[in-house]
């Protein structure tokens, strides 16, 4: 390195393309080295087997009246149960619910059980159940008796868990 | 005692070092109480992470234990209500101490060109600060704990197309759960270490610039004082007096700062009637409650705590200093400090009746004052020029304009030099 006679303004090297090839090559084997070692840390922080296995619920139907609703847990989220009034089942029916319009039929299994996620929509809180509906105690979001939005910050209706009636009074959500 | 050193010296610059950095570091000989803040922020900091290390002795990140072992360290460990309470307060006390900071370094301009870079690492820091603050609030598994993190977590829902598979791998269940607490446990002992790895960039970057002064010109050389006696003195006696106001929270008010609704334990099935985040995030969720769409909120909350690392890009004004000589500039530094104190009175009640159109001025306002910001500087330039600046101040301009010009023609020199 140290030779007198060169001076400064010569290239150190004898081929700077070659160079600029190695140093990109280590760079983008280095880099793709780093991007692979760091998946199984990335991949670690998801939902382990055992929280996956809480994937399903059972619940029984028998005990609730009309015009009453139950809370049941899956996979650690609430799920409302509703059983609903004739009265309720013909105003929802009738109505297309608020900002997120969706028919109360696409809604049900049967008119009178509306099984939904009991998650706000907006920021995951658990509404609390009134006469005519849900109202979320943080943001202030409303759902009617069908579980769509009326008004608030929520951008959409509560979801449906995916469920089945295994029986008249038994279903199976997930 | 003086041959150890001289055998340290030898081999690690360590009197050079003090003597440079600390003994003899020329700081301006004007600075008011105002410029205390930052290094009673380390303090906080250091009173964290001891008060952190020792409860995390006693501590169980467990969602089944952890409520109850903070019962445990209340009632059972030997001055663990002590320890706890002197954690819970320095967390409120690290948000009060650098909120000042952060008012003093607006109202002075200090985050004007040649400390930018002190802004923008002071800004990680915030942010790293917020975080740590988050996490650690869901540790002790009360129903606030939960329903915080609940809430906040949901705000990586407005992410497009990855939002739900974000929340759940940021969980680690399908809602906070025991993998949520546990991570947040080991993220809450380590991010304070990154805090101190960072403040070490931010006190570099400090001994580089040198500290502002309310003057906000840089002073000769002569204006200087060496840090100790005077600055290590003058800390000494802003710590006894932060001391005093801290004590009287741990040992007579230690529950003012944390919500009754925390002393029950987290229920999953069950939000609590009123959520509030601890004060220190008041402002920001007002303004997150105050924008009626979640995508919206979402954004308009990252960017009222970002926009302040755009300060010194917003304010261009050629009249040296921060608020002292620039009456608009002072105007809109008040306007900005209510409207912050209005957004964190409405954050903390319900979003009912006449408060939620509170929210939206305040939220309008808050954007507002970043917005004009450009605007009124220039105008308030030309206002003041026109007036008659000092003539020492004038003077002071000229030579700024005929440095950066030279700077210029130097670069353009350089660049021909090179091609």
């Amino acid at each position: 390195m140290t030779d007198d006679n060169k001076s400064l303004e010569e290239p150190l090297v004898d081929d700077p393309e070659r160079r600029d090839f190695l140093n990109t090559v280590t760079g983008v084997v280095a880099g793709a080295g780093v991007v692979a070692a760091s998946w199984p840390f990335i991949s670690s922080m998801n939902p382990s087997s055992d929280v996956l296995s809480k994937a399903t619920t059972e619940a029984s139907l028998t005990g609730i009246n009309p015009g009453e609703s139950k809370t049941v847990e899956w996979q650690g989220k609430p799920v409302f149960i509703l059983r609903r009034t004739d009265d309720q089942i013909k105003n929802m029916t009738a109505s297309q619910g608020g900002k997120d319009p969706e028919a109360d039929s696409d809604r049900i299994q049967k008119p009178d059980w509306l099984i939904v996620v009991g998650l706000c929509t907006h920021l995951g809180c658990v509404p609390s159940r009134s006469s005519d509906g849900w109202f979320c105690p943080c943001h202030g979001s409303k759902y009617d008796n069908s579980g769509r939005v009326l008004h608030g910050p929520a951008p959409s209706n509560l979801k449906l868990p995916p469920y089945k009636f295994v029986s008249e009074d038994k279903i199976v959500i997930g | 005692m003086k041959n150890i050193i001289s055998w340290i010296d030898r081999r690690f610059p360590l009197t050079s070092f003090v003597k440079k950095e600390l003994t003899e570091y020329p700081t301006p000989r004007n600075l008011s109480f105002w410029w205390n803040f930052g290094s009673l922020a380390g303090v906080v900091l250091v009173i964290q992470i001891i008060t952190g290390v020792f409860l995390a002795m006693h501590y169980k990140a467990d969602a089944a234990l952890a409520f109850d072992s903070v019962e445990h360290i209340m009632r059972d460990v030997n001055y663990g209500w002590l320890i706890r309470y002197m954690h819970s307060t320095g967390a409120t006390a690290f948000f009060a101490v650098i909120f000042l900071h952060m008012a003093r370094t607006l109202y002075y301009g200090s985050y004007r060109s040649p400390r930018e870079l002190m802004w923008w690492t002071g800004q990680i820091l915030l942010l790293l600060m917020m975080a740590t603050a988050f996490m650690g609030y869901l540790l002790p598994w009360g129903q606030m704990s939960y329903w915080g993190a609940q809430v906040i977590t949901s705000l990586f829902g407005a992410v497009p197309f990855l939002g739900d598979e974000l929340i759940i791998w940021l969980r680690g269940d399908f809602t906070v759960g025991d993998a949520t607490l546990t991570r947040f446990f080991a993220l809450h002992y380590l991010v304070p270490f990154i805090i101190m790895a960072v403040i070490m960039v931010h006190l570099v970057a400090l001994h580089s610039v040198k500290s502002s002064n309310p003057s906000g010109i840089n002073l000769a050389d002569k204006d200087n004082i060496p840090f100790h006696p005077y600055f290590t003195t003058k800390d000494l006696f802003g710590l006894c007096i932060f001391l005093v106001i801290y004590s009287y929270f741990v040992f007579y008010q230690p529950n003012m700062f944390i919500e009754a609704e925390n002393y029950i334990p987290a229920d999953p099935l069950q939000t609590p009637v009123h959520i509030v985040p601890e004060w220190y995030f008041l402002p920001f969720y007002a303004i997150l409650r105050s924008i009626p769409d979640l995508l919206g909120g979402v954004i308009a909350m990252t960017i009222s705590v970002l926009i302040f690392a755009f300060m010194p890009f917003l304010d261009r004004s050629k009249i040296p200093g921060g608020a002292v000589y620039r009456p608009f500039y002072r105007a809109l530094f008040y306007v900005f400090v209510i409207d912050v104190l209005v957004l964190g009175y409405v954050g903390a009640k319900p979003p009912e009746g006449y408060l939620v159109f509170i929210g939206y001025f305040a939220t309008a306002l808050y954007f507002g004052v970043f917005a004009i910001l450009p605007f009124l500087a220039k105008k308030e330039e030309l206002w003041l020029r026109k007036k008659g600046l000092p003539p020492e101040l004038e003077a002071l301009i000229q030579s700024e304009e005929k440095q950066k010009a030279e700077r210029m023609v130097a670069r353009r020199k350089a660049k021909r030099a090179r091609k």
